[in-house]
């Protein structure tokens, strides 16, 4: 490389001249800065390097990022670049880049050992748990100052949010619900079909839905579906301080904003838990009517009977709880967003993560707590 | 002097609401070219028309020559990547770093070592006075500082010619006055045309060699020449107004 584009040359002892050939421009290719350099260290005699361009063709700023390099080492070396010479452009864009004076302190961080690793990511965790129950502090505050009429509300808001996370989500509600319906179904009719108790389809689908399948899918389909865009939305609102400017106003944001989404889920999730319970049954119904030949009249009898009233409670106490899950886990998240756009995508992440895991092991409590008390 | 843009007849809308019909314009090489007028007149509706954000629904610009929206996109690409584009608030990537804004168009469009990528990016950061700060985060530095850093990123592939869109905008008046030097500097420097889009008087006077002045009423340009040449000679009131700041009043509505 040396031979092609650089010649050096020593005039004195005290002076290196080097000739630059040839097209400099980045995409050419452009030699590096420590060739020159290693002469600078072969012979502390040289004071000044005088830079000769006529057989420069072509140049652009990979060429001046050269010189900015050399210029850099030829300071730290004590040694004068000359700058005569150079193309016009050149010069000005290198006093232009030396003019103002590098930041000394470069701010890398230093790799950080095992423990330190462990002990970070145990911190974290402490942390992220009292910041959670600081938020959970903070509704419950938000709750109590709206129920003395001391909150800012807006019904308006409330209504708006209610409409987007329950009618709006019929219809995927719907979809999925019957098509576990179905596959409940399917799957009992192989087994049940064995013994000839066709009929206990019904049973098994009524039971499964009402007590805990419809509150699951429900809740899971709105982790997704809501949790996830209140978590960007207040993310998006975090980044471009909007939410600063309720604060500054005097407006708590955990009342306005947070306090009418939870609200608006924990209302919504029960509503929509018995619509995909109905649905479920219905799919139970189609596919115990089409493939076993059923009565349906008979099918939905028999659910009837099966179903208590105590499964249906059950059902809704699952619901109730997982749409504190998924609001709180969705509006957290996003109100302790990072202001960029990538903290955006990792606060939507982490709420539908927190809320799906926080619905399983909801429902493993209820379940066993059920089991105990004997409901 | 060559001719670098030239806009032809074009009229821009949105939809079909009209915002700007009728502009004739050219810029020359080496000219700090500035696209002045009220708030809302459609100054950076123009620009998104000159960068290829917008299409134009009549007209033509020309880049020497060359038609920027009569082209398929590879085409319109190829030209485009002879801009830089300093954006209102700098439109910095928010996960990047300042080296690594930087370093993206240099990546993606030429083949330099990650070595070369790295000191092409510190030197651009060094133009705009930011050197050494290529670790930090856009959300670690000032509105000003990430203004500036935009514009590294802008002139990182050495472009031809440099748009801003309000690049004095939020800034104090000593953060716009350095940039305004350094708009000034780096067009000596790398030689390049310059568009601005601005309606800070003290810029336009200070950097603006040539000017196209539109008017939201008429929704069309109803001047253009040197910023200080306007000032002195032109008859028409509501171009008085503006580059007086209002002082000369009375002719208009």
């Amino acid at each position: 490389m040396s031979s092609e584009k650089l010649l050096l040359d020593y005039p004195t002892p005290e002076t290196l001249q080097i000739k630059l050939i040839g097209d400099w421009r980045a995409g050419a290719g452009i030699p590096p800065v420590s060739e020159v350099a290693a002469q600078l260290t072969a012979h502390p005699d040289i004071k000044q390097i005088k830079v000769d361009v006529l057989a420069l063709s072509h140049w652009d700023s990979g060429f001046v990022s050269f010189l900015l390099k050399l210029e850099r080492d030829c300071e730290a070396k004590g040694v004068r670049l000359m700058q005569e010479g150079l193309p016009q452009g050149a010069q000005k864009l290198l006093a232009l880049a030396l003019k103002v004076r590098q930041m000394d302190t470069p701010r890398t961080a230093l790799p950080e050992s095992f423990f330190e690793g462990v002990g970070g990511r145990a911190i974290k965790i402490k942390d992220g748990a009292l910041s959670l129950l600081d938020f959970l502090g903070e509704i419950v505050f938000a709750f109590g100052r709206l129920v003395k009429g001391k909150a800012f509300f807006s019904l308006s808001d409330f209504l708006f949010i209610s409409q987007r996370c329950g009618v709006d989500a019929l219809p995927l509600v719907s979809l999925i619900s019957i098509l576990v319906g179905m596959i409940l179904a399917f799957v009992g009719a192989i087994q049940l079909k064995l013994f000839g108790a066709q009929i206990y389809i019904a049973d098994i689908v009524g039971i499964a839905m009402v007590r805990v399948m419809g509150a699951v899918m429900t809740g899971i389909l709105m982790s997704g579906r809501t949790g996830a865009s209140f978590a960007a939305e207040l993310g998006i609102m975090q980044t471009n301080e909007e939410i600063d400017a309720f604060r500054t106003l005097g407006v708590n944001p955990v009342e306005y904003l947070v306090v009418p989404r939870v609200m608006a889920l924990v209302l919504m999730m029960p509503l929509l838990t018995l619509y995909a319970d109905l649905m479920g049954i219905l799919g139970g119904l189609v596919v115990s009517s089409g493939m076993l030949g059923i009565n349906p009249i008979e099918y939905l009898n028999h659910t009837k009977e099966a179903v208590k009233l105590n499964n249906l409670w059950v059902g809704l106490a699952h619901s109730i709880v997982f749409g504190i899950i998924i609001a709180v886990a969705g509006c957290l998240r996003g109100i302790r967003c990072d202001r960029s756009a990538s903290g955006v995508g990792e606060a939507t992440t982490q709420a539908v993560v927190s809320a799906i895991t926080g619905i399983v092991i909801a429902t493993a409590i209820i379940t066993f707590v059920c089991q105990v008390i004997g409901v | 002097m060559d001719t670098v843009i030239e806009v032809r007849n074009l009229d821009l809308s949105y939809g079909d609401y009209a915002v700007m019909q009728g502009l004739n314009f050219t810029v020359q090489k080496g000219d700090i070219f500035v696209v002045m007028g009220g708030s809302g007149c459609g100054k950076s509706t123009l620009l998104k028309a000159m960068v290829g954000l917008l299409e134009p629904v009549k007209g033509e610009v020309l880049y020497e020559g060359k038609s920027f929206w009569g082209e398929d996109d590879a085409k319109r690409n190829a030209i485009m990547r002879r801009f830089g584009v300093l954006y209102q608030g700098g439109a910095l990537w928010s996960s990047l770093t300042l080296g690594e804004n930087v370093a993206l168009p240099l990546k993606l469009y030429s083949r330099l070592s990650d070595e070369q990528v790295r000191e092409m990016s510190e030197l651009k950061l060094s133009l705009v006075g930011l050197g050494g700060y290529s670790s930090l985060f856009p959300s670690q530095i000032s509105g000003g500082m990430r203004k500036r850093a935009g514009l590294a990123r802008a002139i990182a592939l050495d472009p031809d010619i440099i748009f801003f869109d309000e690049p004095s905008a939020g800034l104090d008046p000593v953060s716009a006055r350095m940039l305004d030097d350094l708009i000034i500097q780096l067009r000596d420097a790398l030689g390049a045309t310059i568009v601005v889009v601005t309606h800070e008087l003290a810029s336009i006077f200070a950097v603006g060699s040539n000017a196209v002045f539109l008017d939201a009423g008429t929704k069309t340009m109803i001047a253009t020449g040197s910023p200080k040449e306007l000032l002195a000679n032109s008859k028409d009131p509501r171009v008085m107004q503006f580059l007086t700041r209002g002082q000369m009043q009375g002719a208009i509505r």
